[in-house]
């Protein structure tokens, strides 16, 4: 089963490695991995996707509190989170297809970046299930290069009285 | 030829001691160690941490260095320190090879929860990332095995650093720590002032239990017909000896020690069944698949304890009380966890179990306790003393010999360790130094010097194979240089033996690289050509008086015991096995009772 763990760290050197490696050793796959800074210029929060079972999970999330850098993990689930992502990618586009793709790209909330001779770039910031339906769509034309930054997710505004019941937070 | 302490050479008048000020790098470190009253520490100078070393000569302090022949001694001596103290043991090594000979003693710290702090040089911060000279990732190379690792990239952070290091070290469930200096931020300088307090927001252990928690493990263990207390090493590292002393005698139900906790509870006490697991007895297995009630105190549930996990204690509900959450329901459900320190949560729970104590409630667990009490008697521990020389007889005769006396027993790892472990009484706490979770062979020589040099005046003893010795062996030259008259009991049956076993049962008897011969070295001129005494005994006979001379020759010796390369340590739980079917050999009880 799939998860999302967001984890707030310190910036201190190596934190990346310490929370990649921990995953490797514990034999666990990162299928996306997104680092930035937040909104204090001393933490950085690391949202990864995970495929483990539930037993696994609450194992990886204890493991990830014994790093001393790590100050909160947060599990998040699609209910309770808004998940985004952005993608790029050139499509090969002879002109009298361009009009077609615009037309698709917008159905997407995708905004053309770059034309070339053969080819169209796109962005797109969805949520990763449409990002994967817009590439699906595209795939026919011909995709000649793709990149996705990985997910990020961000709790959304509940009550505080519903809160516990909806995010598990192991502390 | 008589041991003699080297006099350190210091060819500069030494610098009045400062505590606070402007210093350089290396001198802070050396600072820092004074302000967490570290004694002594164990290393090899080399390039990348000469200004360590040079002002470890030319400043004046309180740490006393060992100059150790490979740095894997030198961390098993730490280990060995801090096990027999419970206090941090400090090494230190070089960059690059320095560094990676740490490896070892480092993840076997870690494995057993050990708390150490490992000091290596670096290369100047310039050329890192360059493959310069001896440059090694030691930071990376060390962060799957420490509870965190440092590389100090401005000397101002040396002070909070090093506080940082002891702290966490020596807090929560215990593991070591490394500090990487690169040469340069050694020769910098500072303004030196040793925090008092450390800001680690990511670092807060848990400490007392959840009260809840350990009222309804007061009330599982009151109700529960056949419990156990399953006992690991975490009751030592939370110096919770005398509190797990008082619940047991408030509870009265048989004390299952690991490898690992042997000593925790003392082994003559009638309570004790002593070691489960793989080469444990056949009670204190019994007694966990049968339990109802495991109640789990500092242990992890490895896999040489548990065999087969799905069918361990299958009957039973489990309690879990450990100091690291991540060891909650890890390998087996917990039904009843409490995390936090053993020391607050044990007595909350004798309390509370005091409590809820009846005469019923006690009357209906006497049942258990003397079936447990049964198999005790009926099966024991045992060998047939036919043929060549017997580990197990060694075992006993030391154990007789010393009984009165104050001994802290080291081992290396395989078939004399799980002997010692079977037939030796340990009965007070950091008295037994084994590798429990990584099985370092080599462990036994160095961790013995380490505990020998925390303790002078008692005797320690170094349960050793042959193969083990020789992995470590070239810290005799510590030893005699030092005077630390550990005695090295050198079980010698010519072969790599619980290797050996495990081809004779399980692999169709094909001896593969396992041959080792028990004459290759002669281990009595190896220790002379050292300058230790060196003992040999061949026969029963001749046991005890190699003992008793090695007792009384308080200096570093060498006993090579030629002992039979067949016998074999029983009973075993093959691998992946449940933990109650041992594999033994056939026993007739008319011929215990003839005690041939």
């Amino acid at each position: 089963m799939q998860h999302t763990l967001s984890v707030l760290v310190e910036n201190s050197p190596g934190v990346l490695a310490r929370v990649a490696g921990l995953f490797s050793r514990r034999g666990f796959n990162i299928e996306s991995l997104a680092v930035g800074p937040t909104e204090q210029e001393d933490r950085s929060r690391i949202t990864l996707r995970v495929d483990a079972s539930q037993h696994s999970i609450d194992q990886v999330i204890k493991q990830l509190y014994k790093l001393i850098n790590v100050l909160k993990v947060n599990e998040m689930t699609a209910d309770d989170a808004i998940e985004r992502e952005l993608m790029i990618v050139r499509v090969a586009a002879q002109p009298n297809e361009r009009a077609d793709l615009i037309r698709l790209a917008e159905v997407f909330s995708a905004r053309v970046t770059d034309v070339g001779p053969t080819s169209l770039m796109f962005e797109c910031v969805e949520h990763p299930d449409k990002l994967h339906a817009f590439e699906e769509i595209l795939k026919p034309y011909g995709i000649k290069e793709l990149v996705r930054t990985g997910r990020v997710a961000m709790r959304k505004s509940v009550p505080e009285r519903t809160r516990g019941a909806r995010m598990r937070v192991l502390a | 030829m008589s041991a003699t302490n080297p006099v350190p050479a210091t060819p500069n008048q030494p610098i009045p001691a400062r505590r606070t000020g402007v210093m350089t790098g290396a001198e802070a470190v050396i600072r820092s160690l004074e302000a967490e009253g570290v004694e002594i520490c164990w290393g090899i100078p080399g390039g990348a941490i000469l200004p360590l070393y040079d002002a470890w000569a030319h400043v004046e302090h309180t740490v006393r260095h060992i100059l150790v022949r490979h740095e894997q001694g030198a961390g098993h001596m730490a280990q060995g320190y801090a096990r027999a103290t419970g206090k941090v043991g400090v090494c230190m090594g070089t960059s690059g090879p320095g560094a990676t000979n740490l490896v070892t003693p480092v993840a076997d710290a870690f494995l057993d929860s050990t708390p150490l702090v490992v000091i290596t040089g670096q290369v100047p911060t310039h050329l890192i990332g360059s493959d310069a000279f001896q440059e090694a990732d030691t930071t990376g190379i060390f962060m799957p095995i420490t509870k965190h690792s440092y590389l100090v990239t401005d000397a101002a952070d040396i002070p909070r650093v090093m506080k940082e290091a002891f702290h966490i070290a020596r807090t929560g469930r215990p593991g070591p720590v490394l500090v990487d200096i690169p040469k340069d931020i050694a020769n910098a300088s500072l303004d030196f002032v040793y925090p008092d307090t450390v800001d680690l927001p990511g670092y807060k252990p848990t400490r007392s239990g959840h009260p809840l928690q350990v009222q309804a493990a007061a009330e599982a263990i009151a109700k529960a017909r056949r419990p156990v207390l399953y006992v690991g090493g975490g009751v030592l590292n939370a110096h919770a000896e005398e509190q797990l002393a008082e619940f047991a005698e408030a509870v009265q139900i048989p004390v299952v020690t690991t490898l690992m906790a042997k000593g925790a509870f003392p082994d003559s006490h009638p309570l004790c069944i002593g070691l489960p697991g793989m080469h444990g007895s056949k009670f204190a297995n019994w007694a966990m698949n049968r339990t109802d009630l495991l109640v789990t105190i500092g242990a992890r549930f490895d896999d040489r304890v548990t065999g087969k996990l799905e069918a361990f204690a299958p009957g039973a509900r489990v309690i879990h009380m450990d100091i690291d959450p991540a060891e909650i329901s890890k390998n087996r459900h917990a039904d009843i966890p409490i995390v936090g320190e053993l020391q607050q949560i044990l007595p909350a729970l004798t309390k509370a179990y005091l409590e809820l104590r009846t005469q019923d409630r006690i009357a209906s667990k006497r049942e258990w306790k003397d079936q447990v009490e049964e198999w005790r008697f009926k099966h024991p521990f045992r060998y047939r003393r036919v043929g060549p020389l017997k580990t197990q007889f060694v075992m006993e005769r030391f154990r007789d010999l010393l009984a009165d006396r104050d001994v802290i027993w080291t081992t290396g790892v395989g078939q004399h360790q799980m002997w010692a472990a079977q037939w030796l009484k340990v009965e007070k706490p950091r008295h037994f130094i084994t590798s429990g979770g990584l099985g370092t062979m080599g462990f036994g020589v160095p961790a013995a010097i380490g505990a020998q040099m925390a303790y002078p005046d008692k005797v320690v003893v170094n349960i050793d194979g042959d193969g083990c010795f020789q992995m470590t062996m070239q810290e005799l030259a510590t030893a005699v240089s030092y005077d630390v008259p550990a005695i090295h009991a050198v079980l010698n049956n010519g072969w790599l033996g619980m290797v050996r076993q495990w081809q004779q049962l399980f692999h169709g008897e094909r001896y593969s690289e396992t041959l080792l011969r028990n004459d290759l070295p002669d281990y009595v001129k190896l220790a002379e050509s050292f300058g230790a005494l060196g003992l040999r005994a061949e026969t029963e006979e001749e046991v005890d008086r190699v003992i008793q001379e090695a007792v009384a020759s308080r200096r570093p010796c060498v006993i090579d015991f030629r002992v039979d390369h067949e016998e074999k340590v029983y009973p075993m739980v093959p691998a992946g096995s449940a933990s109650s079917e041992m594999i033994d050999e056939p026993w007739d009880n008319d011929w215990v009772e003839e005690g041939v």
